[in-house]
């Protein structure tokens, strides 16, 4: 009897699969592996035009498993808890066999974790790789990068150094700027009446179980949402639109090889740079591990300057520049959730930046200038010129992204070509 | 089609170039006021540094040694056993036990004081700080300047005062190593911030100590050295191991490199 579709047509069977015997039939028959490895790797099609910026997706993920990985280590001698926290770090670091390695590794790789996602979301403004049909593959990856926040702040709490428990105190009373609900809303979190014991122990169970499935998923489904519409590429071009005879992009290579192995040379020099910090300066000159952190929470002795890791002081120096806390506080927030509004604010009609114009380009540059200054700020006392120049870059970071509507639409740009830019090495 | 790669740079380079360019103004305008000129004893003590070496066994055995002569009296290491200490410097145990470990204490235990921290809440206002940690919590430049620069003040009830941590509860427990010293202090900069009072200007010895003022100097920069190894115990391993691992990590990339150029022939 042969198979039929609901529309009448004849069913096409998979191409794969000739009658094999063995294990790898009996596997094959009860799971889909090779249609797995032949639909998501060997038949994935990817534009064959990628450049280095296409690196920091595959490293985001191979950092996540190091993250995981470490972490599950970790959880086998810290002992959360006001009393417990700090020695168990320094237990780690001292008596733990290869404890001070594994601990380097997942401070490191959460700093790591940052600059890697950092690229990868700048890769996206340079080539349009939010624009449609990217649109939920974009907000996926949003929902990646706020987990990840809550995952790294969560986890600066856990070694109970005395900058982990002031900067936990900033950012938990945040929350209290919200109007009517906002101080009950800090205690709720908490647990208590101040950053202590009861916090630090649900920081513990939302970072090692809670927060972590939650990014997996959301991982997944970013990659799900980015097997739908396949990548975008530095030409901002559909391969898609162009299929041979066979039915493949014209442009396009099969991922498996040719990105396995490209992808694997990317995370050989990452791991060489990251090694480079792990072994010889791991505290990176006090960005990734902060020596007020050397000393144990104290609750009567605020350090010099309060700031957060270096990750989150782009925002941190918003919220400072803003006199009134609340409005700072929401401005904040605003700053964060921009980038969900991204597919919808570009107007222009190219994707790439290679075609688009001028102002595109000075805008850019701009958000990228503004984003690092606000960085460096953020680590600095909130005074004086430190101040105005803080309020200056914040407003160019909101003009990115709320004139884009406007700037992309009158624009120059440039035609695209039909077909990708590729040079045979 | 040849002409798009230059376009990208071309884009690229620019960014860079305004990142660069628009940084050094901002910067020279946001940087502090430089320090001024020194000539006078101890004036420049702010950009004394310790400059040791983690890796100079010797130097880390002299300063354990001052560690058990000096600090542990009041200060301990908490997070460091004794016998770790041994392993590490290289001292024999029977030497550990006669020189440096209190009568009674086992190498297997930590190395913590004897003095009770309630008595001492009493003696000296607050329980001396743990210093296992001490050298990463506030760098060995700190330690060092904080040790160099202890001076006579009468006004304080350990008679002994310092320019690193003013009014600090220590006392000056080195003198009989170091000398004592005057702070001689002037009147704040002529048209600056009055309301500043008064600013050090320069030491004056008052009496000479066990050592001249360049053994003093070493003396402080081994116990500094010996707090900066505890600090981290697996430092020097740690830069050891990381050297074959960064070769390791440079063939494998290179390997990688030769197959992916392999399979990317076939890509035009």
């Amino acid at each position: 009897m042969a198979l039929r579709t609901a529309s009448g047509a004849p069913a096409r069977l998979p191409e794969a699969a000739p009658a094999k015997r063995g294990l790898w039939a009996w596997l094959n028959k009860r799971m889909p592996i090779e249609e797995f490895v032949s639909t998501q790797l060997t038949g994935y099609y990817a534009p064959k035009n990628f450049n280095i910026w296409y690196f920091f997706g595959s490293l985001a993920l191979v950092v996540l498993v190091l993250q995981l990985v470490t972490g599950i280590f970790l959880t086998m001698f810290y002992k959360p808890g006001e009393l417990t926290s700090f020695d168990s770090v320094e237990f780690i670091m001292r008596e733990v066999h290869w404890g001070w390695l594994i601990r380097y590794l997942h401070s490191t790789g959460a700093s790591a974790f940052f600059i890697v996602v950092y690229l990868h979301m700048f890769r996206a403004l340079l080539y349009g790789s939010y624009r449609a049909p990217r649109e939920l593959l974009w907000l996926m990856g949003m929902l990646v990068y706020l987990a990840l926040m809550a995952e790294a702040f969560m986890g600066y709490v856990l070694p109970w150094g005395n900058m982990s428990f002031w900067g936990a105190q900033v950012i938990v009373n945040l929350f209290g700027t919200i109007p009517g609900i906002g101080p009950g809303l800090v205690e709720w979190i908490r647990g208590d009446y101040g950053i202590a014991d009861a916090t630090l122990n649900r920081f513990f169970a939302l970072h090692v179980a809670a927060v972590p499935l939650a990014l997996l998923l959301l991982v997944a489904l970013h990659l799900v949402a980015l097997r739908q519409t396949g990548s975008n590429n530095p030409d901002g071009i559909e391969i898609k639109e162009k299929t041979g005879a066979d039915g493949k992009p014209l442009d396009g290579i099969p991922f498996h090889p040719y990105y396995t192995v490209k992808d694997v040379v990317g995370i050989g020099v990452f791991f060489v740079l990251f090694a480079l910090v792990v072994f010889f300066v791991p505290t990176f000159g006090g960005l990734f591990l902060e020596s007020p952190n050397f000393e144990i929470a104290n609750p009567l002795s605020t350090p010099e300057h309060i700031a957060p890791v270096w990750y989150f002081t782009p925002y941190y120096a918003i919220l400072r520049a803003v006199p009134d806390q609340r409005m700072g506080a929401l401005l904040m927030g605003i700053s964060v959730v921009s980038f969900l509004f991204l597919p919808w604010l570009d107007r222009s009609p190219v994707k790439s930046m290679r075609y688009r114009g001028w102002i595109s380009r000075t805008a850019l540059t701009l958000f990228v200038i503004s984003f690092v200054a606000l960085g460096y700020l953020g680590l600095q006392p909130a005074e004086g010129r430190y101040v105005v120049l803080a309020r200056i870059f914040a407003v160019i970071y909101f003009a990115y992204f709320w004139l884009m509507p406007f700037y992309t639409r009158i624009d120059p740009v440039k035609p695209v070509p039909e077909r990708v830019t590729y040079h045979a090495h | 089609m040849r002409t798009d790669m230059p376009r990208a740079r071309r884009l690229l380079l620019p960014a860079l170039a305004w990142l660069a360019v628009s940084c050094v103004p901002l910067g020279v305008w946001a940087a502090e006021e430089s320090a001024e000129g020194a000539g006078k004893p101890g004036a420049d003590w702010q950009s004394w540094r310790a400059g040791t070496d983690v890796s100079d066994r010797a130097s880390l055995q002299r300063g354990a040694r001052n560690f058990a002569s000096y600090c542990l009296g009041c200060h301990s290491l908490k997070y460091e056993r004794w016998s770790r200490l041994g392993d590490d410097l290289a001292i024999p145990g029977d030497l550990l036990q006669k020189d440096l470990m209190p009568p009674g204490d086992k190498t297997t235990e930590y190395i913590t004081t004897s003095m009770p921290s309630k008595d001492a809440e009493v003696w000296f206002g607050k329980t001396p700080p743990d210093l296992s940690l001490m050298a990463r919590a506030r760098g060995r430049d700190y330690l060092y300047q904080f040790l160099m620069t202890f001076y006579v003040d009468p006004t304080r009830q350990t008679g002994a005062n310092n320019l690193r941590l003013p009014t600090t509860s220590m006392p000056d427990v080195l003198s009989e190593v170091g000398g004592l010293k005057k702070a001689v202090f002037r009147d704040a900069a002529k048209g600056g911030d009055a309301s500043q009072g008064q600013v050090f200007d320069h030491f004056e010895p008052l009496a000479a100590g066990r050592l001249s003022t360049a053994e003093y100097e070493a003396f402080v920069r081994d116990t500094v050295n010996f707090l900066d190894y505890v600090s981290e115990p697996t430092q020097t391993a740690r830069r050891a191991l990381g050297v074959w691992v960064v070769l390791f990590l440079l063939v494998f990339t290179w390997l990688a490199w030769l197959v992916k150029r392999e399979y990317w022939k076939d890509v035009h």
